[in-house]
């Protein structure tokens, strides 16, 4: 990282005196959610400012326009490069299309997607990524087709071979009873791993009372309000002192009424959303250990078919056919790809 | 209440949970609720220590502010301990308010004395009479199970319920001091028919429902239950009433031993019987006085079949226009009153009901605090079991507190919410005592119905004695049968003339009482209303203190975190 010098943009653009001149940093932020579109097709943008110093940026700052479907792009690539790293979570699509367009949705789906880009950016691997350079620079067209690529219906034809090798060796072991190890593991990575996933269940739990938490005190501030208009109304109907007491209680029961809507919304945002928050990103690490899983899986496979090509090209030598450069080609190729595939 | 001694009261009682009589003149009679209700009073709360308390002379019913400076001048503010200051401090109400279950008091030293008692002052804000230390308490226990002995030829009568109820008094007008008799509910409903006629003008505390439910749903243990605390909810409020305690009717039913001595209103047949050789009477007036007497009753069935044919004319009548009612109902100031007790019924209906979804917001509230927590609780211990790293642990621990605090704050939520359904029990109690006034007013329409019957009556019968008078005074020599006739008539008039002035008379005498009743009501709900809200907001602050400390020491050991993140 270059932290001694400081590289002196073509562009003359000059340092702010406050930024620690020495010290690279990447800062972003997701603000200013704002509706686009129409009807079905209406969605929220957001603006991504992004202040740095780092060389591979295109100056101190840069403000772009992203939607959702963009976060998720980036998050998808990140996960497919960095394998083995924990991407930091993004939040759930909505499930209801009402709730979509709420004011408390839009800031917790923003407030969210503030956190994890930050996240990237802080994560000594993941900030050096070329996506999320895309991601953070990239003009509002560029990004759309990049998000098409990748979201299209179809998928990769890489994929569908996966597919067909995936069902190929579940159908030869199954045929050759053959016992394969699952995943490479250790007794302190099982208990990590059984520690993740009942964590989860724990974090869950806990998230959901404090939902439930948040709309209690909602429930409370309403029914105060409630009893606050009737009581005055009943203090209407009394002489003194009794009228009035009546009518002060009200307003002070309005008043509360007002505190506790507060204290909800603060409920929700600084301990709900974090604990959801954790939950998925606990969701996300058994992502990743799943991935641990199938790549295992791959390399066996990828081992196998190694020695049978190893087998091969013994047998082509022995027989000394023109076969042979072609098979040691293969072999190769095989072999390269074990070895890449052990590094991942 | 005076001064003084009070200040030997006061501190006795310290010692000791015996429940002060007056406690009893709560319209709210529930024992326990008196405790709290008078235990939330007691705190003269005035926020500026400057009130001057002045014990003795302030009657705190009829002037406003006084109120606030009730007499409890030894009230001592446990800020360490019971000092004799006539000062109130601002008050911490969270060492003020007692709570029964709260063993380790979590205030710091003293002791929660303060209001561990019953200083009645709700009631010291009520009725000059509790002045000197008469009391009656009411007490309604073990429902029994009873045959219905019968001589019929099925073996084995009926089964009803009765309940024991048990009196404890000392106001001369009863002859002991702890008695108790047995009774059942159709004893109380008579008690109540009798009050209701004898009564009349009066707010009488309405009865508890009869219930329409099939036999067996009357012998279950809860509907017996709620049938008990109805009962005795019902005997307190009689005899918080100034005027019904002393009633012959009411004595009766609470100290005669075996069947209760008051007559129940017959069967429709025998009454009809009744009615049928009385009628003559009535309209030729033979048996006179007595009446007279029956007359200015508010009709019933059976017997006064033909008078409610009668009274319904009139009212018909009235209502039409069609004759001047020679008494109208002239008074202004009762119809205004009639509409604002209307208004204020709508009122109090409305505030109770959203009393109760705030109660139930609260519960709700209490019931998930402690879910939370005790979701923590788990997830502490998982992490501790599966730790891995030590600061896992430290978490952990960090997180414990966390959990306990909010099982903490749940219970107090649920104690809070079981004092304010106490407190807002006043405005329900309020709803049944506006039935009452409803009813008192009902009486008064009565019976100024039955003396415009009277008297238009009285014109008719006039009418008809002067036309035979002018008929048979055209015949030469009279005309005996027609002069027997109006001899008859004149017999009649004046028996409808006495009628006409013993129902006048107690026209004039309801009207009397309702307006002493309504003016009693009036002050007495004032005081409660207060009182009920000075609890309620005392409670509320109380606890909101409580939660307020358990979530302020969480936040001081864990403020690390604070500090790290930042």
């Amino acid at each position: 990282m270059e932290s001694t010098e400081q590289p002196r943009s073509i562009s003359g653009s000059m340092q702010s005196p406050r930024s620690p001149s020495s010290q690279p940093y990447l800062s972003v932020s997701v603000t200013d959610p704002v509706k686009l579109g129409n009807g079905v097709q209406a969605y929220i943008s957001y603006r991504v400012i992004t202040k740095t110093n780092l060389p591979e940026y295109q100056g101190p700052e840069k403000i772009v326009i992203r939607r959702y479907s963009d976060f998720v792009w980036l998050r998808d690539r990140l996960f497919e490069k960095y394998k083995g790293i924990f991407i930091p979570p993004l939040p759930e699509k909505s499930a209801v299309e009402k709730f979509r367009f709420s004011a408390e949705f839009i800031e917790m789906r923003r407030a969210a997607l503030d956190i994890f880009v930050n996240r990237i950016a802080l994560h000594p691997e993941l900030r050096q990524s070329e996506d999320l350079r895309t991601f953070l620079q990239a003009d509002e067209e560029t990004m759309d087709r990049f998000r098409f690529q990748e979201t299209g219906i179809f998928k990769k034809p890489a994929d569908f071979m996966q597919m067909f090798r995936d069902v190929q060796s579940k159908v030869s072991d199954a045929v050759l009873g053959k016992e394969k190890p699952v995943e490479e593991t250790t007794a302190a990575y099982e208990k990590l791993k059984h520690y993740i996933f009942e964590l989860e269940n724990h974090l869950a739990e806990a998230q959901k009372h404090a939902y439930r938490l948040v709309k209690r005190h909602r429930e409370l501030g309403q029914s105060l309000l409630d009893f606050g208009k009737a009581v005055k109304l009943l203090g209407a109907c009394e002489g003194e002192p009794t009228g009035k007491a009546f009518s002060d209680l009200g307003t002070k029961s309005e008043l509360l009424s007002i505190k506790l809507q507060k204290e909800a919304q603060q409920v929700l945002m600084n301990f709900e959303e974090p604990l959801k928050d954790y939950v998925r990103y606990v969701q996300s690490i058994k992502a990743t250990i799943a991935e641990r899983g199938t790549a295992f899986k791959q390399h066996c496979e990828l081992a196998e078919t190694t020695k049978l090509k190893e087998i091969n090209l013994d047998k082509l030598m022995l027989t000394r056919s023109d076969k042979v450069g072609e098979a040691e080609i293969e072999y190769r190729e095989k072999a390269r790809k074990l070895r890449e595939n052990l590094r991942g | 209440m005076m001064g003084s001694e009070n200040v030997e009261e006061f501190k006795e009682e310290m010692e000791s949970l015996f429940l002060r009589e007056e406690s009893d003149r709560d319209f709210n009679g529930d024992k326990s609720n008196s405790n709290y209700r008078s235990a939330m009073s007691t705190l003269s709360d005035s926020p500026h220590p400057s009130i001057l308390v002045t014990p003795a002379d302030s009657d705190p019913l009829f002037a406003p502010p006084s109120y606030y400076s009730e007499s409890r001048s030894p009230r001592s503010k446990p800020n360490g301990g019971n000092r004799d200051s006539s000062y109130l401090e601002p008050p911490s109400y969270a060492d003020v308010i007692f709570s029964p279950f709260d063993d380790n008091s979590e205030i710091n030293g003293s002791d929660d004395g303060g209001s561990r008692h019953s200083q009645s002052s709700d009631t010291l804000s009520r009725s000059s009479s509790s002045l000197s230390s008469d009391f009656i308490k009411i007490t309604v226990s073990s429902p029994q199970k009873e045959q219905e002995a019968t001589n019929s030829m099925i073996p084995g009568g009926t089964t009803y319920v009765t309940y024991q109820i048990t009196t404890r008094t000392n106001l001369p007008e009863y002859g002991g001091s702890d008695f108790s008799v047995r009774r059942r509910f159709r004893d109380v409903v008579t008690l109540a028919d009798r009050l209701a006629e004898s009564y009349r003008g009066f707010c009488i505390p309405p009865r508890p429902d009869k219930s329409v439910v099939e036999s067996q749903v009357m012998q279950k243990q809860e509907f017996v239950e709620q049938r008990r605390v109805a009962l005795e909810k019902y005997l307190r409020r009689l005899v918080a009433h100034p005027v019904i305690r002393n009633s012959d009717e009411l004595k009766v039913f609470l100290q005669a031993q075996g069947k209760l001595p008051l007559a129940t209103s017959t069967d429709v047949a025998s009454r009809m019987l009744d009615g049928a050789v009385k009628l003559p009477k009535q309209l030729f007036g033979e048996s006179g006085g007595a009446s007279a007497v029956e007359v200015v009753q508010p009709a019933r069935g059976g017997r006064d079949l033909l008078r409610l044919f009668k009274e319904l004319r009139q009212s018909v009548s009235n209502d039409w226009g069609g004759s001047k009612p020679p008494v109208v109902e002239e008074d202004k100031g009762f119809l205004e009153k009639k509409e604002k007790m209307h208004d204020l019924e709508q009122q109090i209906i409305n505030a109770s009901q959203q009393a109760e979804s705030l109660v139930k917001a609260q519960q709700d509230m209490g019931e998930i605090m402690g879910e939370l927590g005790l979701a923590f609780i788990k997830l502490t211990k998982f992490e501790n079991e599966e730790a891995v790293f030590n600061s896992q642990r430290a978490r952990a621990n960090d997180m414990k507190n966390l959990a306990t605090s909010a099982v903490k704050a749940s219970r107090f939520y649920r104690e809070l919410n079981s004092q304010t359904v106490k407190h807002l029990d006043t405005l329900h109690d309020y709803l049944g005592l506006m039935m009452a006034v409803q009813g008192a007013f009902a009486d008064r329409s009565s019976a100024l119905l039955t003396v415009q019957t009277l008297l238009s009556e009285l014109s008719s019968l006039e009418g008809r004695a002067e036309k035979l008078e002018a008929a048979s005074s055209k015949v030469f020599g009279g005309d005996k049968s027609r002069i027997k006739k109006i001899e008859e008539l004149k017999e009649t008039i004046k028996v409808t003339e006495d009628s006409k002035n013993l129902a006048i008379r107690q026209y004039e005498q309801i009207k009397g009482n309702n307006w002493c009743e309504v003016e009693r009501l009036d002050r007495e709900r004032r005081a409660d209303f207060l009182n009920m809200m000075k609890g309620f907001v005392v409670n509320q602050v109380g606890y909101a203190e409580k939660i307020a400390n358990v979530w302020t020491k969480v936040a001081e050991e864990t403020s690390q975190y604070n500090r790290e993140s930042s």
